[in-house]
């Protein structure tokens, strides 16, 4: 055996972004891997779970564990892979703070069953078939994971040595992130690997005074390619996203949608938001501020949270809205079965 | 047995110069109102974060009232008005997570306003009471619970598997 470090790389409720993001180091992979073995990466290798199994508790040097805990399965992987490993890094958004897949926390498990095993228009289910997490086959017992309500961050459910936020990280801020593991220049255990600044920080526009009187989705403006988007009234989440992607997405006229997640300091992304639009909407008219906020925002939840519904202080919508518990007792919903 | 009232947990955050007065003077003036609300003072109705709705709510009270000053008299000149507008897309988002607007108010009231304050508290107290408690922790406890799912999967690996013959 080398005297190389151990590399894991692993994957839960994610799309692959974060692989393909490791991937495009380019050239640089070949450094990663003559510093470390990669002993378990389910994406590239032939590596099992009974391999990790079988390997003495804190074995792996660096774990990047990708994707947001959704199911048991995926719980019971971060639990293994937080008892083998010395470091856990939470890498990408979903793992940090449940990204995209976070976003089905405002609805439910029976909802989300209903859509996809009934409802789609490409899905004919004549027998209703839907997956249980048990079930007795021509004699064998065959077992599913459990699927959850609510999609969990890696940090909700193991602890977790350091994150690197990002949907995807991108491939310099990981570079920076092995040689700062390399050289043993690491933050202090639990803190983000990444700027302490804004995605404003990085943009190249100008910025001035901010009067808003009608917030645009991007579909009905063409922006001017110098002024601040939010400026322009577009929404742009740049004040309270952490830098570290080099603001492309205002670059190219599109408005930040925060998906490297809240920078330091911020708690709570969407209230961060909501308190940086407050400032900017130009109106002391309570009639008129709820029409700018209606017309504009039509999906408040999806533009503050688009990224950390899971991590944020909420975490999910109600599982049983306020609305629809006041007009009828509604059964306990199902359990999945 | 008798059946128990519902008694809601309201977080209160009142701005120094005028509400927090006019329930100082509700006190002087024995006027009664509900115990509910636990009132925390603050400079300006302008210094409540929206964090700090959201951790209330989400930490087990079932409602928040803000209270400050009128629209243009404000002590820092004109921070009710970012209260205004923070508090519109506040509740605009709230509503988006399942969350009756009824759970959180916004009034105006001087020091000289006693009353209508604690005609306000009142009315938001009897709301909550009516919407029931919110119990925001409770909407993910369930999935806190599936641990034996998870712990039978180690079984499962080492009965299917080579692990442990």
């Amino acid at each position: 055996m080398s005297d190389k470090g151990r590399l894991a790389i692993y994957w839960a409720a994610s799309c692959g972004g974060c692989e393909i993001s490791i991937l495009a180091l380019n050239e640089k992979i070949l450094d990663v891997a003559n510093a470390f073995d990669i002993v378990f990466c389910p994406c590239i290798m032939d590596t099992k779970a009974r391999d990790v199994e079988k390997w003495p508790d804190r074995h792996i040097d660096v774990c990047l564990f990708n994707g947001g805990i959704r199911t048991s399965e995926q719980e019971y992987m971060a639990r293994l892979l937080r008892q083998k490993s010395k470091v856990l890094v939470a890498f990408g958004s979903c793992a940090c703070e449940g990204c995209i897949p976070g976003l089905a926390n405002l609805t439910r498990r029976q909802e989300i069953f209903e859509t996809v095993y009934f409802e789609t228009a490409s899905t004919e289910n004549a027998g209703r078939v839907i997956p249980l997490p048990e079930t007795l086959s021509n004699g064998f017992h065959l077992v599913l994971p459990v699927f959850y309500d609510t999609v969990r961050t890696l940090g909700q459910t193991v602890a977790v040595d350091y994150y690197l936020p990002g949907c995807p990280p991108e491939a310099p801020r990981i570079w920076d992130a092995v040689v700062a593991i390399l050289e043993g220049k690491l933050p202090a255990p639990g803190s983000v690997i990444g700027a302490e600044t804004t995605c404003c920080d990085e943009c190249p526009r100008t910025r001035g005074e901010k009067k808003i009187k009608a917030f645009k989705r991007t579909w009905q403006i063409i922006p001017d390619a110098d002024t601040c988007l939010l400026e322009q009234g577009l929404l742009c989440c740049g004040p309270v996203t952490r830098a570290g992607c080099g603001a492309r997405c205002p670059e190219v006229n599109s408005p930040c949608i925060g998906c490297y997640g809240p920078n330091v300091g911020v708690e709570d992304f969407g209230a961060r938001m909501i308190a940086a639009l407050a400032s900017v909407i130009d109106s002391n008219d309570p009639d008129e501020i709820d029409r700018i906020i209606r017309e504009g925002i039509p999906d408040p939840v999806g533009t503050f949270y688009r990224f950390s519904l899971a991590n944020s202080l909420m975490r999910r919508g109600a599982l049983v809205p306020d609305a629809e518990r006041l007009e009828l007792p509604r059964p306990k919903i199902a359990a999945q079965a | 047995m008798q059946r128990e009232i519902y008694e809601p947990k309201i977080i209160g955050f009142f701005c120094n110069w005028c509400s927090y007065r006019a329930a100082d003077g509700a006190g002087t003036a024995r006027i009664k109102h509900s115990p509910n609300v636990r009132v925390i003072r603050l400079m300006c109705s302008g210094r409540v974060d929206p964090v700090f709705v959201l951790k209330a709510l989400s930490l087990g009270a079932d409602g928040v009232l803000i209270a400050g000053c009128h629209p243009g008299e404000c002590h820092y000149i004109e921070q009710n008005y970012k209260t205004m507008r923070r508090f519109a897309l506040l509740k605009h988002t709230l509503r988006a997570f399942g969350i009756s607007e009824r759970r959180v108010r916004l009034v105006w009231a001087s020091a000289a306003e006693a009353s209508q304050l604690t005609e306000a508290i009142n009315e938001l107290v009897e709301d909550i009471r009516t919407l029931g408690p919110l119990r925001w922790p409770a909407n993910w406890a369930e999935d806190d619970g599936h641990l034996p799912a998870v712990d039978r999967i180690l079984l499962e690996h080492q009965s299917a598997m080579e692990i442990g013959r």
